[in-house]
């Protein structure tokens, strides 16, 4: 059954204040950060940080970043473009599953509260594991497919098909959709959650590929697809503005005209 | 057609598989579109249904029994009635199916819950079809 309530070793303590800035001196912003370690046996804390606001970049990766360097050298987060391409540094942050890099630390009122993405095992502070979504990533087969020799040039495709990939090809697979959505909450050890799907609806849409029906059959299961019952949270999370579930819904289309 | 089912893994079993090996699982069930197809085709049914009984419900505001009876005789307003209870029935039924697929993830509670769902769906869904029945042909 789902459980509502956090096992009595992930409760989250109130943890230490680092560096409270003693003279009101600059603007400072307060950063209430996740923390939990593996190589320990404590509960999971939540520590502030206190950043000055005219000393940093605009954005809570930079603050992030700041923090590292400057006040505690152990915060554990995952970062690499810092522009919003790579999809490293998706945390919650105020609440909202999002990018750090791409979140103005002016956007929140108040101290900025961050968190690893929900719902998925944590390796260490802001640090989530993975492995799961992307081996369901990797289940979808990501990657054309053709049963035709493949062309001494290229695959063709007409414009008017190309224009079908708009809205999918720019997913960057950070999982703040996936992380946002509950049934892939309660079910994402057999519900391939929204960014597998959207990424699975990107090579079923594709003219040049050669697979639709496979892939189709592949994804026609009660819970790898039927699970997601159009909650939007993904589409609400995605910091790149896409909407997997407009993706979930085409498949779901293709699936009843195949059949109807 | 009997099926051998794997024994459940013990967590050092879990482990040593592979992230993919764990996601393909058992691989797709090659159905849920039925499910989902049906879900609609029940939905919009009970809208039109739905309006249809809440107007003969209206009609028999302060009815006595015997009006009611008498409007209950009629085939068209007896038919409709039975598909309302035929499409709500199936709709309920697949709505709480797919509630406990999502919140129930003990096999053993899933399937006796599955089982227990058509049951109570086939012992309501009769009762009212008796109920028209009834009302309908009853002396």
């Amino acid at each position: 059954m789902v459980t509502l309530t956090l096992p009595r070793n992930s409760r989250v303590n109130r943890g230490k204040a680092w560096n409270q800035p003693v003279r009101a001196k600059g603007d400072w912003k307060e950063f209430q950060i996740y923390r939990w370690s593996p190589d320990d046996t404590e509960n999971p804390r939540v520590d502030s940080y206190w950043v000055d606001k005219n000393d940093c970049g605009p954005m809570v990766l930079d603050a992030l970043i700041k923090i590292k360097a400057e006040v505690d050298a152990t915060l554990t987060f995952r970062r690499s473009c810092r522009e919003g391409i790579c999809g490293s540094c998706a945390m919650n942050i105020d609440g909202t599953n999002t990018l750090a890099c791409l979140k103005s630390i002016d956007e929140v009122k108040g101290p900025i509260k961050i968190y690893p993405l929900p719902h998925m095992k944590v390796v260490k502070d802001l640090v989530p594991d993975m492995t799961n979504f992307y081996a369901q990533h990797q289940s979808v087969e990501p990657w054309l497919k053709t049963s035709t020799p493949t062309p001494p040039k290229e695959w063709k495709q007409s414009k008017p098909d190309r224009e079908k990939l708009d809205g999918l090809y720019e997913c960057i697979l950070c999982a703040c959709c996936s992380t946002s959505c509950p049934s892939y909450w309660w079910n994402q050890d057999r519900y391939l959650g929204p960014a597998v799907l959207l990424q699975a609806y990107r090579w079923v849409i594709d003219s040049r590929d050669e697979a639709t029906g496979e892939r189709l059959d592949n994804l026609e299961d009660p819970f790898r697809l039927y699970r997601c019952h159009t909650i939007l949270n993904c589409a609400k999370a995605c910091p790149k503005g896409l909407n997997p579930a407009k993706a979930i819904a085409e498949l779901k289309k293709l699936m009843v005209e195949r059949r109807v | 057609m009997s099926t051998r089912l794997p024994p459940t893994p013990s967590p050092t079993q879990a482990i040593l598989r592979t992230p993919l090996g764990r996601v393909r699982g058992l691989g797709s069930a090659k159905e849920g579109t039925d499910h989902f197809w049906k879900q609609r085709i029940t939905g919009v049914a009970n809208i039109m249904l739905v309006t249809a009984a809440i107007c003969i419900l209206v009609s028999l505001i302060g009815a006595d029994y015997a009006t009611v009876r008498k409007t209950l005789q009629k085939p068209a307003v007896a038919i409709l009635l039975l598909m309302l209870v035929l499409a709500g029935m199936m709709h309920m039924r697949l709505g709480m199916q797919t509630v406990i697929e999502d919140y129930v993830h003990s096999e053993g509670s899933k399937v006796v819950l599955l089982m227990l769902n058509t049951f109570f769906t086939i012992g309501i869904g009769l009762t009212c079809v008796f109920a028209v029945f009834k009302l309908s042909f009853g002396a």
